[in-house]
């Protein structure tokens, strides 16, 4: 691997969604359990609020993610966003439901209202939830890119029984993240609930990521490219995932959370370094696929950017660390609700 | 209509409705940001409350500018891929600094913020209102850094490249990250965008307050205040806006020539040029039908002198001809000319509101001005107004391109998104917009009426708490 600013740009794009799916991860979790795990209106602002102070710092990581790909890949931005075009639609319009739902639902106080915005919340959760799997299983198994690097197919050949297998695998880790999420963040019952949602999740979870990794042994190319020694990342993220079944079992939640993080975590990473030095492969010719030399910026360009982004990425981790830190403690029912 | 019309409506609806939030998140983030400094270094409860008031009606506002401002960073790629693919050497960058200098703090911040009443220390929850109002307006600079190479283009290159199928293609590449940042239409731009966002921040506390002084609520102290500082803002920004949007007309002039010949119908280059009271035009024979000008105006506006020529739309037709081939250079004439009085128009009447109030509050008669707190609650539309119609003039007087002189927007579509494809975001999109256009200014009227809030601030309690089973 020769290291230039291309790779480190696609080393930082990975960062940012690592970032993105260990933190909003367990937001789309949450929104998707509000509806099972809080049985009254209390309880289901309980269950907002944990995440109240930090879902919109969250979402800054997909849209920083997307400026990152514009500045230093543009062509894996054109291609990507403009062959994406519905799936992306749907996905725009989940989010921004989700988003304005958590600022409404409880600024009117007709229950009707909150149910309708309690199922924004919902859907805009799953929804991306399952369609984030979706996105990732194309990337890494190619799509129809033409030699003029435009995406030549159509919004079904991004959706087939191993895409949706993706789609499923992805839902059910993050809510299994949101779950645990909620044992440590939730007061009073709903984090019992919750405890016991993470322990019905987890073997589901474990089956259906099991047949998706065999599925992509089969169907794509990236287990073939790590080799038989797959590297650190791939098998800690399989003890990661396995260890959290017995974390949960013991009761140790703090454990079980950061175990889950570093399984999402880790996946991510196994894709990208599946996919290096590629970043949207061409299922027509191998020839036509976009990779970081073909896809990206100038060098002027990428020096520009690494500059700010070296100066910027560590002073926001430190800043987001602290707002977590600052708001640590648990949401109880008798606290003051803001959301 | 096709693919490329139904795209260029789309990009319409949404940065029109994006920027409906945007200006009110930049002056109203700065007008709570003092609110609670006041507060802070007084101990006056009444700032507390006012900081509390007015935060809440900022916050049900800053949700739908983030969400439409996701749709708005991805449909560079998603619609106008050629475009992202001609320029993202250089539009790319200053997004993605955007979203990492400007966007986290304030997303990160503004969560602090709302939750750290009364649990953080006084000093760390007054840094982050801060850290919001300040990174609104980092932002608003960088995302104005990214259109005004649309404008007016530097620090590039043309460089060819080819393609893996062999075929060779044009892309404009940066060459000077300096020159971006030190665009100067960036810094004629930039500081009109925030005195109007102050503006409008500052006629919304005045409409609010207005409203609550012509109906005797209670809190009548607490109103009365929120108006001071709004009438203040009101009657200086209003006169920055106007001085500022002066210099970059001045600067129009000579960057984009054409958009200023639209924007006054001036058909033929004049020295020393009238300009335009009302025009009503014949644009396909390029004349007027109707038309009061008054001499020489438009050239003094223009240099600052009586003479001073001011080149027409047919010379400069002409001019673009030559320059870059056969086509039609020519916005829409009418819609460029209507905009700009639009905004000119409301610009004048807010600044005569402002200062006609600020002349009441200083006699101390400001309450028994009846009918001045009876419209101003209407008066929150004029900015409204006034933003869209400048947005509206400055992008539709640049056709027909996307990148001046660079890349037409024809150019710029994506080849591979069909017509119905668009239709179908437009009508999701739109429809999407409307209902949450509805609920918010529901809710703003809700809360901007309700006396409690100003007391306590706690939201409501559902009037019937149900169980599961009946919800889902």
């Amino acid at each position: 691997m020769n290291f230039d600013l291309n790779s480190l740009w696609f080393v930082l794009i990975a960062v940012l969604f690592v970032g993105f799916f260990v933190l909003e991860g367990f937001d789309y979790g949450v929104g998707i359990l509000l509806p099972f795990l809080g049985r009254n209106d209390k309880e289901r602002r309980v269950i907002v609020n944990t995440i109240g102070p930090h879902w919109d710092g969250n979402e800054v990581w997909m849209i920083t993610a997307g400026g990152a790909i514009f500045a230093a890949f543009p062509q894996w931005y054109a291609t990507m966003f403009s062959g994406f075009y519905l799936a992306l639609v749907v996905m725009l319009v989940a989010l921004i439901v989700r988003g304005v739902a958590f600022e409404f639902r409880s600024k009117h106080e007709s229950p009707t209202w909150r149910a309708i915005w309690d199922g924004a919340i919902f859907f805009g959760s799953l929804i991306p939830a399952i369609l984030w799997g979706v996105a990732l299983s194309n990337i890494a198994r190619g799509v129809p890119i033409d030699g003029s690097m435009k995406f030549v197919g159509t919004f079904f050949d991004l959706v087939s029984p191993y895409s949706l297998v993706a789609g499923l695998a992805s839902l059910a880790i993050f809510t299994l993240h949101g779950a645990i999420f909620l044992t440590l963040k939730a007061g009073g019952e709903v984090a019992e609930r919750a405890l016991k949602a993470a322990q019905r999740l987890w073997l589901p979870a474990i089956l259906i990521i099991a047949g998706f990794v065999v599925w992509s042994y089969a169907s794509t190319d990236i287990f073939t490219r790590l080799g038989v020694n797959p590297g650190i990342p791939p098998v800690v993220a399989v003890l990661a995932m396995l260890s959290i079944g017995f974390f949960i079992r013991e009761k140790q939640l703090g454990w079980a959370f950061i175990a889950s993080m570093i399984a999402i975590a880790l996946s991510v990473v196994t894709v990208f370094s599946g996919l290096y030095p590629r970043v949207l492969p061409s299922s027509i010719n191998p020839e036509f696929t976009l990779t970081i030399y073909n896809a990206a910026a100038s060098q002027y360009t990428l020096t520009i950017m690494s500059i700010v982004a070296i100066l910027l990425v560590p002073v926001v981790l430190g800043y987001q660390i602290w707002s977590y830190w600052a708001f640590r403690k648990r949401v109880e029912p008798t606290d003051q609700l803001e959301y | 209509m096709d693919a490329l019309s139904l795209a260029r409506l789309q990009f319409a609806v949404t940065t029109v409705y994006h920027f409906f939030f945007v200006p009110l998140t930049i002056g109203l983030s700065l007008l709570v940001a003092v609110m609670q400094t006041i507060y802070y270094r007084s101990g006056n409860e009444l700032y507390k409350r006012m900081a509390k008031f007015w935060g809440k009606l900022f916050i049900i506002n800053f949700a739908l500018g983030v969400v439409t401002g996701i749709v708005q960073e991805f449909q560079f790629g998603m619609n106008w891929s050629e475009y992202a693919r001609f320029t993202g050497d250089i539009f790319g960058a200053p997004l993605a600094v955007e979203a990492l200098l400007a966007f986290f703090i304030e997303s990160t911040f503004l969560g602090v913020w709302i939750f750290g009443w009364d649990r953080l220390k006084k000093g760390v929850h007054l840094a982050s209102i801060w850290l919001v109002a300040l990174a609104s307006n980092i932002s608003a600079l960088w995302i104005l850094i990214a259109n005004s190479f649309m404008q007016e283009p530097v620090g590039y290159a043309i460089k060819t490249v080819t393609l893996p199928d062999g075929s060779v293609t044009q892309r404009a590449v940066m060459t000077d990250f300096f020159a971006l940042i030190t665009n100067p239409n960036v810094w004629v731009q930039f500081p009109h965008v925030f005195f109007a966002g102050l503006l409008t921040a500052a006629f919304f506390i005045m409409g609010v307050s207005a409203w609550h002084l012509w109906h005797r609520t209670k809190n009548r102290e607490f109103f009365l205040r929120s108006f001071h500082i709004g009438v203040v803002v009101a009657a200086v920004a209003g006169l920055l806006v106007a001085l500022n949007g002066h210099s970059q007309a001045q600067h129009m002039i000579k960057s984009q020539p054409m958009k200023m010949a639209a924007a006054e119908a001036l058909w033929d280059s004049e020295d020393p040029a009238s300009f335009s009271i009302f025009t009503f035009g014949d644009e396909p024979n390029r004349r007027d039908v109707f038309a009061i000008r008054i001499p020489a105006l438009l050239s003094i506006l223009a240099y600052n002198t009586p003479t001073g020529e001011v080149k027409g739309i047919n010379q400069l037709q002409k001019e673009y001809e030559e320059k870059y081939g056969s086509g039609d250079y020519v916005p829409p004439v009418a819609f460029t000319y209507w905009t700009f009085r639009a905004m000119v128009g409301g610009g004048i009447v807010m600044i005569l509101i402002a200062w006609f109030a600020l002349f009441r509050v200083i006699q101390q008669r400001l309450e028994q001005t009846r009918w001045l707190l009876r419209i101003l609650p209407y008066a929150i539309v004029l900015p409204y107004a006034s933003n869209t119609a400048g947005w509206l003039m400055t992008e539709v007087g640049r056709q027909p391109w996307i990148v001046f002189g660079l890349q037409r927007t024809e150019e710029a579509v994506s080849p591979n998104v069909t017509a119905e494809m668009v239709l179908l975001s437009l009508v999701l999109f739109t429809t999407i917009y409307g209902v949450l256009m509805a609920v918010d200014i529901f809710l703003l009227n809700k809360y901007a009426k309700d006396e409690t809030q100003v007391e306590s601030g706690v939201l409501p309690e559902p009037s019937a708490d149900r169980e599961i089973a009946v919800s889902y």
